[in-house]
C-alpha cells in the first residue's frame, strides 16, 4: 500500500491509484485527483460522486447502469462527465475502491 | 403448523426444499415451493445446443422429480411479496402466508431494455443462449451459416455465469475449424469489462487463450442500442463494432415480482447480507443464488454453496441463536476452452483466481487456471451430478468455503 498526498492531506491509495480509506476523502482531494485525470469538476460530478459514496457504504453493487437509474444524470451524459472510461474514473475521484460488481 | 414457503424452483428452491425437509419435523413445518414452469433446466447445458453437442432433450426434466415427498410444489406465476404482512400472492389470486420465505427466483435476461436488440434482426441475424428458444435458433441458424463476421457481446455484468460467454467463442472457433469455415468466420468478443475476464490473473490467462484462437476482444464497450440498418453496436461513446451474426448477453435483472414488491435494488436484485444472505429488510426472509445482490458469480456453484450456509443460517433463526454460518462469496467455474479442453477458477469475495490443483492439492485431478482434458471431462460430468446429487441436497466433496490449499500465488 502507497500513500499520497491531495489537497495538502496524505491518503491511502493502492497501485492503480484508487482510495482505498474512503472516510480520508473530501471534495478538494476529489477536485485534486478529478485534475490528475484530466476532468474539471463541476457540481455535476460531484452529485455523481456522492451517488457512488452512498451505493458504496450501502454495500450495493454499483454499475454504469445504475448512474443511468440514478436520476442524477443518463448513461449518455455520464460518458461526456467522466470520457473513456466512467464508472472507473468516477470512482477513483470518489475516494472507492474500483467497482468489482462485475464477476 | 409453521410454514416455509420457497419462491421459485430452479438450482436454488429446488436443493433448499430438499435440504430443510430434510431438517424440518414433518408435523411442525411445512414446505411449499412455487414455481411457474413445470420443466426444470439445465441451464450450463444451454452452451452446447447451438453446436449441437446436446439437443434439448438432454438439458430438461419435470422439476417434480426433484421435489422431495412431503413438500408441496405449486406451479403458477408468483404476483406479489407483501413482506409486511408475511404473504405471497399468487397470479390467480391465491395468497399463501409464511413463517420464513426463501427467495430463489433467479434473474432473467432482458433483451428489450437495449434499443434495437428485439427489432427486425432478433433471431434472423440476432440470438441469444441464455434460453433454450435462443440456443435453438441459433444451432438452426448455424447449420447452414457460411460465415462472414460472428461478434458476441455482453450488455452489461451482471450476468450469469460470467465464464459462459467466453466458453461460447471457444467453442465457435472449434466448431468453424472442424467445419473448415473458420478461415471465413471473424470472430469478436465485445464486452463492456476491461478484459476477458475482471480479475487480474485469469484475465491475463483468458486474454491469451482468446489471442491464440485468433478471437479479437474490444474491451470497455459499454452497449447503447443496435444499429438495425447498418447492422452494428453502437456503444454509449459511440463506437461502432459491424456483425453478420450478434450473439448477444442481453442485460440481466431480477424477477419483476421482486421490483414490484420492492424488495430489490435497481436491477431488481434483492438486497441481501452477502454473508447471512438474509434480507436487509425483513429478518425472515432469506435468499439464494442468482435473485440476490450478492457480489460474486451468479452461477449454480455458488447456489450450491450458499445452500449450506443458508441451511445452518435458517435453522439459527428458527431456533432463535445467532447465525453460525457466513457465506465468504466462494464461486468455482468450469470453463470449456474447446478441442475436449478446458480450463477450472475458484474464488471468493477475497481472493481471485490463482492456478494450482483441484480439489486436493499437489493431486488434482482438476488443474486451476490452466487447460487440461481433465477440466473437460469435469464439466461434462457435471451434468450428471447436477441431476443426481446436486439438487437433490446431497453432500459432494468440495468444501464450502475456498481453501487456499492447492493454490499458488
Ligand atoms: C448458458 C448458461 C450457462 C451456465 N453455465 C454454468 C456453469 O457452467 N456453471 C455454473 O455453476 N453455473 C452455470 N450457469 C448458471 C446457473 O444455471 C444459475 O446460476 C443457477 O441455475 C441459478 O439458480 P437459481 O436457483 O438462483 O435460479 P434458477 O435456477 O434460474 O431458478 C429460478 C426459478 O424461479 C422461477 N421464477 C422466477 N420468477 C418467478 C415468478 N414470478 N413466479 C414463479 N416462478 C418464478 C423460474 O421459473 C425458475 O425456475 C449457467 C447459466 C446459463 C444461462
Amino acid at each position: 500500500m502507497s500513500q499520497k498526498v491531495f489537497a495538502g492531506t496524505t491518503v491511502d491509495v493502492n497501485e492503480e491509484g484508487y482510495m482505498t480509506d474512503s472516510t480520508q476523502w473530501t471534495k478538494e482531494i476529489a477536485k485534486e485527483i478529478a485534475t490528475e485525470e484530466n476532468i474539471d469538476l463541476t457540481d455535476k460530478h460531484l452529485a455523481v460522486c456522492e451517488f457512488l459514496r452512498d451505493k458504496q457504504s450501502k454495500g450495493e453493487n454499483i454499475t454504469i447502469r445504475s448512474v443511468g437509474n440514478s436520476g442524477i444524470i443518463d448513461i449518455k451524459g455520464f460518458y461526456q462527465l467522466f470520457p473513456g472510461a466512467p464508472m472507473k474514473k468516477a470512482a477513483k475521484i470518489a475516494g472507492i475502491p474500483k467497482p468489482a460488481s462485475c464477476v | 403448523m409453521k410454514k416455509l414457503l420457497i419462491l421459485g424452483g430452479g438450482t436454488g428452491g429446488t436443493i433448499m426444499a430438499n435440504k430443510m425437509r430434510h431438517e424440518l419435523e414433518r408435523e411442525e413445518w411445512e414446505i411449499t415451493v412455487v414455481d411457474k414452469e413445470k420443466t426444470h433446466f439445465y441451464q450450463p447445458g444451454f452452451l452446447f445446443l447451438p453446436f449441437g453437442h446436446y439437443k434439448k432433450q438432454d438439458v430438461v426434466k419435470p422439476k417434480n422429480n426433484f421435489i422431495p415427498n412431503g413438500v408441496n410444489f405449486i406451479v403458477q406465476l408468483i404476483d406479489r411479496i407483501e413482506p409486511e404482512n408475511n404473504q405471497v400472492v399468487l397470479a390467480d389470486g391465491v395468497v399463501l402466508r409464511y413463517d420464513y420465505l426463501i427467495i430463489a427466483t433467479g434473474t432473467r435476461i432482458v433483451p428489450e431494455e437495449t434499443p434495437g436488440l428485439t427489432g427486425p434482426l432478433w433471431k434472423k441475424s440476432i440470438f441469444d443462449f441464455y434460453t433454450p428458444e435462443g440456443a435453438i435458433a441459433l444451432a438452426n441458424f448455424f447449420k447452414t451459416w457460411q460465415g462472414g463476421e460472428l461478434v458476441l457481446n455482453i450488455a452489461d455484468m451482471p450476468i450469469k455465469c460470467p465464464v459462459a460467454p467466453l466458453e461460447f467463442v471457444f467453442f465457435a472457433d472449434a466448431f468453424f475449424v472442424e467445419r473448415g469455415l473458420r478461415n471465413k468466420v471473424n470472430i469478436s468478443y465485445v464486452t463492456p469489462m476491461s478484459g476477458a475476464f475482471t480479475k487480474p490473473r485469469a484475465a491475463k490467462v483468458l486474454g491469451a487463450l482468446l489471442e491464440e484462437k485468433n478471437i479479437h476482444i474490444i474491451p470497455d464497450f459499454y452497449l447503447e442500442r443496435i444499429d438495425t440498418e447498418g447492422k452494428k453496436l453502437v456503444s454509449y461513446d459511440e463506437r461502432e463494432v459491424p456483425f453478420d451474426v450478434l450473439i448477444t448477453i442481453p442485460v440481466h435483472k431480477g424477477d419483476e415480482v421482486i421490483e414490484s414488491s420492492g424488495l430489490g435494488d435497481d436491477m431488481g436484485f434483492v438486497k441481501a447480507d452477502k454473508h447471512t444472505l438474509q434480507s436487509v429488510d425483513y429478518k425472515n426472509v432469506f435468499v439464494i443464488g442468482d435473485a440476490g445482490n450478492f457480489p460474486t458469480s451468479k452461477a449454480g456453484s455458488v447456489v450450491h454453496f450458499q445452500a449450506d450456509i443458508l441451511t445452518e443460517n435458517l435453522l439459527c433463526a428458527i431456533e432463535s441463536r445467532p447465525y453460525t454460518a457466513s457465506y465468504d462469496g466462494h464461486s468455482n467455474c468450469y470453463i470449456e476452452t474447446g478441442f475436449g479442453k478446458g480450463a477450472l477458477i475458484d474464488f471468493n469475495y477475497d481472493t481471485e483466481p490463482l492456478p494450482g490443483l483441484f480439489p486436493l492439492p499437489g493431486i488434482g485431478p482438476f488443474g486451476l487456471l490452466q487447460e487440461t482434458r481433465m477440466n473437460h471431462y469435469g464439466k461434462l460430468l457435471f451434468r450428471w451430478i447436477y441431476w443426481h446429487i446436486l439438487l437433490k441436497g446431497k453432500e459432494m466433496p468440495i468444501d464450502t468455503k475456498m481453501t487456499m490449499a492447492g493454490k499458488k500465488l
